[in-house]
């Protein structure tokens, strides 16, 4: 059910419509937003105080060189829920979130929506109470309306020190076409195009609000125009998240549901299904095909390597690890469904999860094999032997 | 003067969408095209917009006269800053001197290129003090309270990003406050911006040094680096500055020509559960006199609440070191209010050699140091081939415009040790004009004093070239004046009350000639109020003296004798200048000692026997 919403969301494709209109009335509003007096400026300090209150800092994994142990996050519920970037900070169930005021919160992994590349998290509030932001009484903004960028870009605040203010305005809205390194990023909806400096390392998970402290959207991850290589400064609009978001929240996305629990008789592995995923090095590398099998189930499905997994039989799959284990939970015998993400366009596909004839395993009709360890050797086997051969 | 090879790239920065790239320039142009048409009749801007829009050019109108463009003597750097007087200090980075020598030129939005000398240097905080020559009423800068600054402020930052300025006519770009009280990470011990102001106004390399300006035009703080990280050395809005309160406290300092230390506590701190707990603490520090020890739990300091290891040093960065600064404690669930003397981050020498090794091979800050000083993409790469430097071929500096000259002399531990000169023959010769010493009769040693103490009772004191005695109501006490002095610290808890009036009566009678090396600190707080005044600072006979002269009159406002560097200093804080022996004397003694006073001691009457007239103009 998730999944059809999720699918007709993203196809639905807010940005069909051309961006940049209305250029001159832009260009008006923007003459009228750069001359906010500084009246104005001294008007705004209260909401400014109040939107730095909903806005966490989040350490967690990395720390290697361009790779910054920290970002930003948004609480949006008054039970400590966190929108963030979906990221490598994340990778480790070591990750903390503190707040403005110097509050420090350890965090559960709630879910994620992998198209969006956002997590919610959930701070362990205990007694505490937060501020945050209703998503029901979120904004739209306009271009050339005037905004303001609130994060922790480069790590800057620290402890009680409240999170950097950027201001700027809303250049365009505009589907996103971007780049992360060589990967294309997942998402290639209509973004809010800021001119202020929003996305620097760390500001990821960030929030872009108005100048009444009303919450327009989350600023996305470090991206490069895919046309000019230039970085962008952008924030996903709340009305592209806001229901996936709460989905999530309400348990209806949550990973490891209870509906699969039960272990099936003969588990489904990846080898069944003739694929291989990217190695899978961190606690969520993105679950990305890196060998489909030819002649296999995948293949015949059309599956083709770079697709990204983000559903297996309508579950959310944000990591290498939750396909394995969602498969895990799915008897071999069964069809399949899939969801991949392809060029920014979700796939659906169907799997007819035969047993491959082709290479080493012992011949045998389709789900009639009664010897379990014999399957257990078929399925593992190739699947190494294709790894391996992927690697050399 | 220069080419503005940089220009280019700055053209392409501001980030802007793919496939809007095109409507997104057409859509400045239209927007700029309008403005240049005249918006009110396009447009129809609202009355009080335009009011705002002229207000602030009015702003940046003034602002922008005492913003200076800075080039090394040899044209190869430079950067930006700011005019606080009308007799030329301005205030610039420590970073866009630090291997210009002491000469410089500096070019104003008149267009009119001053020969500038090298004033102080704080290397710890980035800060430097250069003197623009050749006029005694420069524009200045209207000086704001980078306390007051508030996140979400319209702000503007003044200066030569790229060395843009042909004709010195200051670039300004317009942005908010984005952070207060940030820290930003030291290189090893310098260059540490602490309480820093964060901004999204472009700062770019050649900002370095210039002012950050408030939306009235009034300075708030020196644009000093920016966080830059994988984006290449321009800005991507977020530039920071050093507050002007943290400039201007050591502004006395640099004064001196000296090169300033920054303070440490002499403890450190690490963050707790339960809060900010003193880890580590000298035994010889002053804190540790004060009282404070190792697990206290650090509350305030400053009169602001420390919740964290890293807001305590955040603090600590904006303060000289010798100043005195109020800090509460908790030991047991008790509180403790104390006054700190803080100590120095370095020793002298210490110091000297890390700014040397600045001179020859300027440090970049972790990470992220924009090296605003160089002039932009055409700077020599850093870790590539270097140009030899030529001074230290040749083993000599090259010779200074004559009006440098006569401004510089060089010494180990100083910027610019004229400057120092100059402070102390200042302080000494308006402490003679108000002592009304006409160069006439010594007043010597031999004086008797007699008054009230505070607390009753009476005292007398008996003073001689060898030795001397005070009677106070809780008995009598002497101290000898041979050999090692820092021994005789009689009347017991005074720290050297005898010492302190001994080390006076020899300045007085000998001047500051007789002493050891003499060195003007700066404006250093004394007393209980901690009021900053002038301080110069002497050694005799292993005693360290620090005379605090009064900014009104000249007087000496207070004297300290160190007998060592780990002990507390006898504090004398004088008042009630009268007429005495022919000369303006203090009827009125504070004597303080460690964590309390020792005395009050009122004068009824000097009777000095001056040498030369030994029955002299006694004064009952």
């Amino acid at each position: 059910m998730t999944h059809t919403n999720l699918t007709s969301r993203t196809t639905r494709r807010l940005g069909e419509r051309r961006a940049l209109r209305c250029v001159i009335a832009a260009s008006l509003v923007a003459i009228m937003a750069c001359s906010v007096s500084i009246g104005a400026a001294r008007a705004a300090m209260p909401v400014i105080r109040d939107v730095q209150r909903k806005v966490v800092k989040i350490y967690g994994a990395g720390g290697l060189r361009q790779m910054e142990a920290y970002q930003s996050g948004i609480l949006v519920s008054a039970e400590g829920h966190v929108v963030t970037a979906l990221s490598y900070v994340l990778d480790t169930d070591d990750v903390a979130a503190v707040l403005d005021d110097g509050r420090k919160f350890s965090v559960e992994f709630v879910g994620s929506d992998p198209v969006l590349e956002l997590a919610v998290l959930k701070l362990n509030l205990g007694d505490e109470q937060v501020s945050w932001f209703d998503l029901k009484e979120a904004a739209a903004a306009a271009p050339g309306e005037p905004v303001l960028a609130v994060s922790n870009l480069y790590g800057i605040a620290a402890g009680d020190e409240p999170a950097s203010i950027l201001q700027g305005v809303v250049t365009a809205i505009a589907p996103l076409e971007a780049r992360r390194g060589a990967f294309q990023a997942n998402y290639r909806g209509d973004v809010y195009v800021v001119d202020a400096h929003a996305n620097n390392p760390g500001a990821a998970g960030g929030a872009l609000v108005d100048w009444r402290g009303r919450l327009l959207g989350v600023l996305g991850k470090e991206l490069k125009s895919r046309v000019t290589g230039a970085w962008l400064n952008y924030a996903l609009p709340v009305e592209t998240w806001a229901g996936s978001v709460e989905a999530i929240i309400a348990g209806r996305n949550a990973t490891g549901s209870p509906g699969l629990a039960l272990a099936p008789e003969e588990p489904l592995t990846l080898a069944d299904l003739g694929v291989v995923l990217v190695p899978n090095l961190l606690a969520r590398t993105p679950a990305y095909l890196d060998a489909v099998r030819p002649g296999s189930p995948a293949a015949s499905a059309g599956l083709r390597p770079d697709d990204l997994i983000v559903f297996v039989a309508g579950e959310p799959t944000a990591s290498c690890s939750e396909v394995i284990e969602t498969l895990g939970r799915i008897d071999r015998r069964d069809e399949l469904r899939m969801a991949v993400l392809r060029e920014g366009e979700l796939v659906d596909v169907v799997l007819a999860a035969e047993i491959d004839e082709e290479p080493a395993g012992p011949p045998s009709s389709a789900g009639e094999v009664d010897e379990p360890a014999a399957d257990e050797s078929d399925s593992t086997e190739p699947a190494a032997g294709e790894s391996n051969r992927e690697g050399a | 003067m220069r080419q503005p090879a940089a220009a280019q790239p700055l053209l392409t920065s501001p980030a802007v969408t793919s496939p809007g790239t095109e409507c997104m320039a057409s859509c400045l142009f239209i927007a700029v095209a309008t403005l240049a048409l005249g918006v009110d009749t396009a447009l129809d801007v609202p009355a009080d917009v335009l009011a705002a829009q002229d207000v602030r050019v009015a702003a940046m109108a003034r602002a922008t006269e005492a913003t200076v463009a800075i080039f090394d003597a040899a044209g190869q750097g430079g950067g930006s800053g700011v005019l606080i007087s009308p007799d030329g200090f301005a205030l610039t980075n420590f970073h866009v001197v630090a291997s210009g020598g002491p000469a410089m030129k500096c070019g104003l939005s008149d267009g009119v290129l001053y020969d500038a000398v090298l004033v102080g240097i704080d290397p710890v905080g980035d800060v430097a003090l250069v003197q623009l020559l050749g006029r005694d009423d420069f524009p200045v800068a209207e000086i704001g309270d980078s306390d007051a600054v508030r996140v979400g402020q319209w702000v503007f930052a003044a200066g030569n990003p790229f060395l843009l300025a042909d004709d010195f006519t200051p670039s300004v770009s317009y942005g908010m406050v984005s952070g207060v009280r940030r820290y930003q990470y030291p290189a090893g011990t310098l260059l540490e911006y602490t309480d820093c102001i964060q901004t999204d106004a472009a700062i770019n390399p050649g900002n370095s040094g210039g002012p950050l300006f408030d939306a009235d035009g009034r300075l708030i703080g020196i644009n000093g680096r920016g966080s830059f990280e994988k984006r290449g050395r321009v800005n991507v809005g977020v530039g920071y500055a050093i507050s002007i309160n943290q400039a201007l406290r050591f502004l006395g300092h640099l004064k001196s020509g000296r090169i300033v230390d920054h303070a440490s506590l002499g403890a450190t701190v690490s963050t707790e559960d339960d809060g900010v707990i003193v880890d580590d603490i000298l035994e010889s520090s002053d804190a540790f006199r004060r009282g404070l020890r190792y697990g206290d739990q650090v509350v305030q300091f400053a009169g602001r609440d420390i919740t964290t290891a890293n807001a305590l040093q955040n603090v600590l960065g904006v303060f000289p070191p010798h100043w005195r600064v109020p800090m509460r404690f908790r030991r047991d669930g008790q509180t403790y209010d104390i006054v700190v003397r803080l100590e120095s981050k370095h020793d002298p020498a210490e110091l000297v050699g890390l700014v040397q090794r600045e001179e020859v091979d300027p440090s970049r800050p972790p990470g992220e140091e924009p090296q605003p000083d160089a002039p932009g993409p055409d700077a020599p790469d850093p870790e590539g081939p270097q140009m030899p430097d030529l001074r230290k071929l040749l083993g000599k500096e090259p010779k200074l415009p004559a009006a440098i000259a006569e401004r510089y002399v060089q010494r180990r531990g100083f910027a610019n040790y004229w400057y120092n000169q100059q402070a102390q023959l200042r302080l000494w010769e308006r402490w003679l004009e108000q002592m009304q010493d006409e160069g006439g009769d010594s007043l010597g040693y031999d004086w008797q004093i007699a008054g009230h103490v505070a607390t009753g009772g009476e005292f007398r004191l008996t003073t001689g070239r060898q030795q001397s005695e005070i009677r106070l109501p809780q008995g009598v006490t002497g101290a000898v004046f041979r050999d090692d002095l820092s021994v005789q610290l009689s009347p017991p808890g005074s720290g050297g009350l005898l010492l302190a009036i001994h080390l006076w009566q020899r300045m007085m009678d000998e001047g500051l000639r007789t002493f050891g090396e003499v060195v003007y600190l700066g404006r250093l707080p004394y007393g209980l109020e901690g009021r900053p005044a002038d301080c110069l600072s002497c050694l005799y006979g292993g005693v360290e003296m620090r005379l605090f002269y009064d900014e009104q009159t000249g007087a000496l406002a207070a004297l300290e004798t160190y007998p060592s560097d780990d002990v507390d200093p006898c504090e004398l804080i004088f008042s009630d200048y009268r007429e005495a022996g022919g000369r303006i004397l203090p009827y009125h003694w504070v004597v303080r000692f460690g964590d309390g006073e020792f005395a009050t001691l009122e004068i009824d009457a000097y009777k000095i026997a001056s040498p030369a007239a030994a029955s002299g103009r006694d004064r009952e």
